[in-house]
């Protein structure tokens, strides 16, 4: 894992100073609050419905456990004792006070963290894949690009004041579960036909209001181009982009108002310019940051205390079944630990949770953890003998829920009950439909399913990508969730389709009941999921079952 | 009345020749000063840049950054003379402003009073903390 240089170090202490003297200075009226606004943003700090709310970097999702108990002290002495784990890998605490800001940053910089672009119109925190450097379908690890990329943005004097906010995500497997496609740059690292390491580089896509597919501006960039390449976009997305309507001013906007093909061109001018600067020091730092990242040594041992518990518990068994992930070593395992127990907010972790996390990294974790855009955590090194041993701590955590990539297992955005942009509440209707299907108990009947909620328009819950995505409306004061089909965030991106009128708070819960049984009536065989159901049948019977029950009077 | 701010803090203005727009450029413009506002294409400048002795870039809001995409371009392009920042950029940017290949800020008597001297001040060792520059180094 990546530790900090002291130049790094270094950075990070001055940044925390500057920001201290800002707050100062905003208080002494040097800075007016319109000025301030972008300089408090630029450290993560936003003010929301109730509070100010500090959003932390965790980049690329990587973590180590004294960066996880770092997170748990904050949690108790300057919140409210837990945290949220948010859609791009980071960690959001809701009740901080202003003044005690700085010594938070202080007490981030002290484990090598900071909250610096994780919000204001600038370069984000860079997101990739949450099984990096585990996952056994991975052609290369992506964090060493992702660390390079995070100190090429970091305090980028061109891209400080962008148009809008501009986010990058990075995957190294084939299999997309970085939502790349859903990126201002996605990058998907590839080989060419010589057998070199390249990227595919997409641009414009997002979600939001107006949700777009990225497109590929180059399907081949050699590796050693990567930064000029990424300056030459943003540089051209500097000028291009539109200031005159915050709506209209992220790129996929300007990529799809001018054409591909002209945005392609004023990028391939820019590079031309911009390639020459880059003499390859860029690339020496990255074999630097590469070798941080080194896999662990694997201990080779028997697996038998994995089967015994597998064999004779049926509870570990039903965790094993839906929340390990196969590793690229052998007798190793990826373990996703689930933050969607029924009921609770998704994404919530108490300090109590994080630093029984970090214990379990450093006994059986080889001292990582993720946090992934589900906004769940992964231990992403376990060996399978010591997996009866972590259910075990998990369980006595609160954290052994077995549901992960099911119903329950649902991303939701903060909405209404903390967010001041929400239209619409959308943490309890995911805790309700979890609860509902508790009752129920077909989750695991049902299979692999993504729900995602979204309480506005900007799509911070990925609804647009989810198999039944649910956005909540303020329609004249009341809410009304809309429900798409259909979307898809991996190498199969798809948006979804709407299905028709909304529904009120009360009648969603039951509506997404009809759904997931007209799958289970639908599906060819057990093994057929809800979206490949979908994508082979389409929206008309998943409509029927909707709208034409006996319970339509519900849709409004 | 105006504020040239620098590495060592502020003093008044120096540049007596004037300033005229890119569509003024084809006139003999030896001793005046070629202004450019956040949307004008630098690109529609090559090749006649030579000869210039002063450029300076506005800023109609401190927020709206085209303008450190545009110093950079005209240093890409070879421009060498004086390059200023002008209107509302305030403190907090001045390092930003200098890595983006400005030389100096001009600033508002009132921008002035509200952020003294110390304050830009503090801002001037812009070459320290720098990740561009250890990134391109040679």
């Amino acid at each position: 894992m990546y530790r900090y240089t002291d130049f790094d170090e270094a950075f990070v202490r001055t940044r925390v100073a500057q920001f201290r003297d800002q707050v100062a200075r905003r208080i002494d009226g040097s800075l007016t609050e319109d000025e301030f606004r972008p300089l408090r943003l630029m450290n993560g700090l936003y003010l929301q419905l109730h509070a100010y709310m500090l959003r932390v970097a965790i980049p690329y999702g990587t973590l180590n456990p004294d960066q996880m108990r770092q997170l748990a002290m904050i949690a108790d002495r300057w919140d409210k004792g837990y945290g949220h784990w948010t859609t791009r890998q980071n960690i959001q605490f809701n009740w901080p006070k202003l003044e005690d800001v700085p010594d938070m940053l202080e007490a981030l910089a002290d484990v090598g963290m900071h909250a610096i672009q994780t919000s204001g119109n600038t370069i984000r925190n860079v997101t990739a894949d949450h099984f990096a450097g585990a996952a056994a379908d991975e052609i290369a690890d992506p964090r060493p690009v992702a660390e390079l990329l995070r100190q090429w943005s970091t305090d980028h004097p061109e891209f400080q004041f962008l148009p809008r906010k501009f986010k990058i995500a990075i995957t190294g497997s084939p299999n997309d579960r970085a939502v790349t496609r859903a990126h201002d740059i996605g990058l998907r690292m590839v080989r060419n036909d010589a057998g070199e390491a390249g990227f595919e580089v997409i641009v414009g896509g997002g979600l939001g209001r107006t949700p777009m597919e990225g497109k590929v501006i180059r399907d081949f960039l050699p590796r050693a181009d990567l930064l000029p390449y990424v300056e030459a976009v943003l540089a051209a997305y500097n000028l291009m982009g539109r200031r005159d309507n915050k709506y209209k001013a992220r790129i996929k906007i300007t990529v799809f108002e001018n054409g591909i093909d002209s945005f392609h061109d004023a990028v391939e001018a820019n590079f031309a310019k911009i390639r020459p600067r880059f003499t390859g020091v860029d690339q020496e730092i990255l074999t630097a940051i590469e070798a941080q990242f080194a896999p662990p040594v694997f201990a080779d041992r028997p697996e038998a205390p994995f089967d015994a518990a597998y064999a004779t518990d049926p509870v570990f068994r039903a965790w094993a079944d839906t929340n390990l992930a196969a590793h690229k070593a052998p007798g190793h395992a990826i373990v996703t630990v689930s933050f969607k127990a029924p009921g609770a907010t998704p994404g919530d972790a108490t300090s109590d949770q994080m630093r029984a996390l970090a214990d379990l990294a450093e006994t059986y974790g080889y001292g990582e953890l993720r946090i992934s855009h589900e906004q769940n955590v992964i231990l992403p090194h376990v060996h399978k003998a010591d997996l009866p041993a972590v259910h075990a701590a998990l369980k006595s955590a609160g954290i052994a829920t077995a549901n992960v990539g099911l119903v329950s297992d649902i991303i939701a955005c903060p909405g209404m009950d903390y967010c001041a942009l929400a239209t619409a509440r959308s943490i309890p209707i995911a805790q309700e439909i979890a609860l509902r299907f508790e009752e129920l108990q077909v989750e695991h009947e049902v299979g692999p399913l993504k729900i995602k909620i979204s309480g506005c328009i900007n799509a911070c819950g990925h609804h647009h990508v989810g198999h039944i995505g649910i956005l909540g409306l303020d329609r004249a004061g009341v809410e009304n969730y809309q429900i798409t089909l259909g979307g898809d965030h991996t190498e199969r991106f798809a948006i979804g389709e709407k299905t028709g009128p909304g529904f009120p708070a009360e009648g969603i819960v039951p509506a997404i009941e009809r759904l997931v049984l007209a799958y289970l009536d639908l599906r060819e065989h057990r093994e057929e999921s809800f979206i490949e159901t979908f994508r082979r049948l389409g929206m008309a019977p998943f409509k029927a079952a909707l709208y034409d029950s006996e319970d339509r009077a519900d849709a409004a | 009345m105006t504020v040239i701010v620098t590495d060592t803090g502020f003093a008044p203005e120096d540049w007596a020749g004037g300033f005229v727009g890119p569509d003024g450029l084809a006139a003999n413009i030896a001793g005046l000063g070629l202004e450019l506002g956040p949307a004008d294409d630098p690109a529609a400048l090559d090749g006649r840049l030579e000869g210039i002795a002063m450029i300076r870039v506005m800023f109609p809001a401190f927020s709206d950054g085209r303008g450190f995409t545009l110093a950079r371009n005209l240093r890409a392009m070879g421009y060498g003379g004086r390059l200023r920042a002008a209107g509302h950029v305030i403190a907090d940017q001045y390092a930003m402003v200098r890595r983006s290949g400005f030389d100096e800020v001009e600033i508002g008597d009132d921008l002035a009073a509200r952020q003294p001297e110390t304050q830009w001040l503090a801002r001037a060792d812009w070459r320290a903390h720098d990740y561009q520059s250890r990134l391109r180094a040679g």
